[in-house]
């Protein structure tokens, strides 16, 4: 009897694990399958360097080169905000702060994780934006850098949790091996803690931008939605998110417009998966 | 001389009262071997001699400690930790070559001509017995050392910075008898410039190169006296019942 149960049990848990897969698979086929017959009617390159984006003009042209572009934009400017401040932060929480600060800036960054991205999109249009017309002399303050502060903010909680977990195991007898030999704290960290919790750092970068890329409620709210090849990170653009988003309601099943944002999702669906394999090398490479 | 002289010196940790009320000199140019049971405060004490202790919260101290008539408390902690040198239980080389390992120290304070640098770095790995074994392959990463050569590096990395005292936190305990007898070797020769404080389990070890030997139990200094007078006629029973180990 406890036999069967040990049987069945076990064969459960296998079932639910081939399951989680399995639908994974199954959504990235079904991806697949409905991304890929837009190259019935327009080159994969094409498509890709494409600089227009008109789906539903007669004839339609599909270029995503500009929502390439507007969402690599975004991202990078929320990456240079974002890691500099989240790491420097880490350091700080893992490191310098006292007990007492560091609960409360953990339990803060943890709240700064539970805003939805469509308060913070909300957040963002009715204060970041006029703030970046009026700084600027904009004609609009929906631009790529209000995407990329508002971004930023989402990246920091999951950098700064991440970061800090790395830099806490790095073994205290590293620490003190360097304050032994006169470092000052600062030293020790620079050159001992720093450099020894590295990939574990890597890690939490590549996951904040992994989280960037794929965010879409609060770029499409306070980027402006322009499908144009951005010239500066000061106009209007429109990311592969955003797009697929703000138009999928509105395509015709079966249409090439309706293809081509299935492809749109392929295109996003290998970058996020390239920068997770990324992210994953670098925490292996830890241990 | 007196290098350390150490007066009603108290440590707590928190309720931990890991100290108590000891009192002692350490003299220059000598080996002194501290020996004990696990949490008789030996690793505090000797953490206490370079403030490494400092690094935990809950730590405080009362009486005084005394560094060639200087008291620590009113010295920079990174002079005094180049001052008073540490080896730590187990190597722990930076990731670093061999080089950056020894460099790394006196880089920091301040050395950066690179043929100044050499010199003393092949000084150093001298002293610690090492140089022989490295000295065509500075630039390979220190992890490949073996633990032995890790321990002799890392004292290198300590010798590099010219410490008048140097404290040897169990320096053996993860070592073959072949990697700990050089160890040995090298602090022997090292007394006629330095003073050693050597904290150890190994009560053999403390009789082979100690010239004073102390003996502590739970927190208390039992007795300090030179290691011949402690391995044949200690004054205390404790201390005779240790070392023939019957407890501990």
């Amino acid at each position: 009897m406890r036999k069967f149960r040990e049987f069945f049990i076990e064969k459960l848990i296998l079932i639910c694990g081939l399951a989680a897969i399995f639908f994974v698979v199954l959504i990235f086929l079904f991806l697949l399958k409905e991304g890929l017959s837009v190259f019935g009617t327009v080159s994969p390159l094409k498509f890709l360097l494409g600089k227009s984006w008109y789906p539903i003009s007669e004839p339609a042209q599909l270029g995503i080169l500009p929502l390439i572009l507007g969402s690599l934009l975004v991202t990078l400017g929320a990456a240079a905000i974002s890691i500099p401040i989240g790491v420097a932060c880490a350091v700080y929480i893992a490191e310098i702060a006292p007990l007492k600060i560091k609960e409360v800036l953990k339990s803060g960054i943890e709240l700064l994780a539970a805003i939805p991205s469509v308060v913070l999109g909300f957040i963002g249009m009715v204060t970041l934006v006029p703030w970046v017309k009026s700084m600027f002399h904009l004609p609009t303050g929906l631009t790529a850098l209000s995407g990329s502060i508002m971004l930023a903010f989402m990246a920091m909680p999951t950098i700064v949790s991440i970061a800090e977990d790395a830099l806490y195991s790095v073994p205290k007898s590293y620490k003190e091996g360097a304050l032994a030999l006169g470092a000052t704290h600062w030293q020790a960290i620079y050159r001992v803690i720093l450099p020894a919790a590295s990939s574990g750092i890597l890690a939490a970068v590549m996951l904040g931008i992994g989280r960037v890329i794929g965010e879409t409620m609060a770029v499409m709210m306070i980027t402006g939605n322009a499908a144009v090849i951005p010239q500066s990170i000061l106009v209007p653009i429109r990311t592969l998110t955003a797009t697929i988003a703000a138009e999928m309601g509105e395509a015709v099943v079966g249409s090439e417009h309706y293809f081509a944002l299935f492809a749109v999702g392929i295109v996003l669906f290998v970058m996020s998966f390239a920068i997770n394999v990324t992210a994953d090398l670098f925490l292996h490479k830890k241990k | 001389m007196v290098k350390f002289s150490i007066r009603a010196l108290n440590i707590w940790f928190d309720a931990v009262h890991a100290l108590k009320n000891v009192t002692m000199d350490i003299t220059a140019n000598e080996v002194l071997s501290i020996i004990g049971p696990a949490n008789s405060g030996k690793t505090a004490f000797l953490r206490m001699l370079n403030r490494l202790n400092e690094l935990s919260e809950n730590f405080r101290m009362s009486g005084e400690v005394k560094l060639s008539r200087g008291n620590i408390k009113d010295m920079d902690t990174e002079l005094l930790r180049k001052r008073v040198g540490m080896v730590f239980a187990l190597p722990l080389p930076l990731p670093l070559s061999i080089f950056g390992n020894v460099a790394y120290g006196i880089k920091m304070h301040g050395i950066k001509n690179e043929k100044r640098q050499r010199e003393i770095i092949k000084q150093a790995l001298k002293q610690a017995y090492l140089w022989e074994e490295v000295k065509d392959r500075l630039d390979e990463s220190a992890f490949k050392l073996s633990g032995g050569q890790q321990q002799r590096l890392c004292i290198a990395r300590t010798l590099a910075l010219k410490p008048d005292v140097i404290l040897f936190d169990e320096p053996c305990s993860g070592l073959d008898p072949i990697s700990t007898a050089k160890v040995e070797e090298a602090m022997l020769r090292l007394k006629t410039d330095y003073t050693i404080v050597l904290v150890t389990n190994n009560v053999k070890q403390a009789a082979r190169v100690g010239d004073k030997t102390a003996f502590f139990l739970s927190g208390e200094l039992v007795e300090i006296d030179k290691t011949d007078k402690i391995f044949t006629t200690p004054t205390d029973k404790r201390t005779d019942g240790y070392i023939r180990g019957k407890f501990g």
